[in-house]
């Protein structure tokens, strides 16, 4: 709840600030900005990517699957 | 089955995005881009046990990458420096709302901005960042970080009005646009 505040506190501080700085959503080079952004954001993350946080993520538990199983025996 | 690793993995995922379009704002060019955040997961993971749960995990990862970047830079000095290609790479997703020179316009104008000057408009105006969080990325003070805004800001308007009322052809965009390294 108190986090939840913070962050729309936050956010309503980062709007305005946005708005002072002419980055807000009605200027042009804000969203210029964000257009050139969000078109490589729309891309989507590369496979190679995805698979190198898999193998991580993979490895991870498999260590801690390990070290828990020795720790049980 | 760790939990924690998975909660980990997935906070990364939701910021791999916006990391990656950061990370071709800076290098120019996807190929380099996707190389960087490659590099930056895996630093990220090696220690993510520095990192605190819960906290800001985007801020985090923005500031890896970019101590990343500055330090590839360093250490292969002009090489990252080649201008071939830089900005020719056309966006697979184009904006819709915008016709295509006036984004081409608004990229090179991007990538005459002094290198600080256009990290700061990306972090604050595209990334979404507050200026304490982009100053914190940047390893600069809050005020530094609001002028480097703010003169971006200033420079890109006149930059902008001067292509807009010029007569450029597509060679003189062209000329412009592969004279810089950095941007998208």
């Amino acid at each position: 709840m108190k986090k939840e505040n913070l962050v729309t506190q936050q956010r309503v501080r980062m709007q305005a600030e946005r708005a002072e700085d002419g980055l807000g959503p009605t200027s042009d080079i804000g969203s210029r900005l964000r257009a050139l952004y969000g078109a490589v954001q729309d891309e989507g993350v590369p496979d190679q990517l995805l698979d190198l946080l898999e193998k991580l993520d993979n490895a991870e538990q498999a260590q801690s699957d390990k070290s828990s199983n020795r720790g049980g025996e | 089955m760790s939990a924690e690793g998975t909660s980990f993995k997935r906070e990364m995922l939701a910021t791999l995005p916006s990391l990656r379009a950061f990370a071709v704002s800076l290098t120019g060019k996807h190929d380099k881009a996707d190389d960087l955040v490659q590099d930056t997961v895996m630093k990220a993971w090696a220690k993510q046990s520095s990192f605190e749960m819960g906290t800001n995990i985007k801020a985090w990862l923005f500031t890896i990458l970019r101590n990343e970047f500055y330090s590839q830079m360093r250490k292969r000095g002009r090489e990252v420096q080649d201008s071939d290609g830089a900005f020719t790479e056309r966006l697979s997703v184009h904006p819709s709302q915008y016709g295509s020179m006036d984004l081409e316009d608004f990229k090179a104008a991007l990538s005459e901005l002094p290198d600080d000057q256009r990290e700061a408009i990306i972090l604050i105006g595209a990334s979404g960042f507050s200026y304490e969080e982009a100053a914190s990325i940047c390893e600069c003070a809050v005020g530094t970080m609001k002028s480097r805004v703010s003169r971006a800001r200033t420079r890109l308007t006149e930059l902008l009005k001067v292509s807009g009322e010029s007569d450029y052809g597509p060679d003189a965009v062209s000329a412009q646009v592969t004279s810089g390294n950095h941007g998208f």
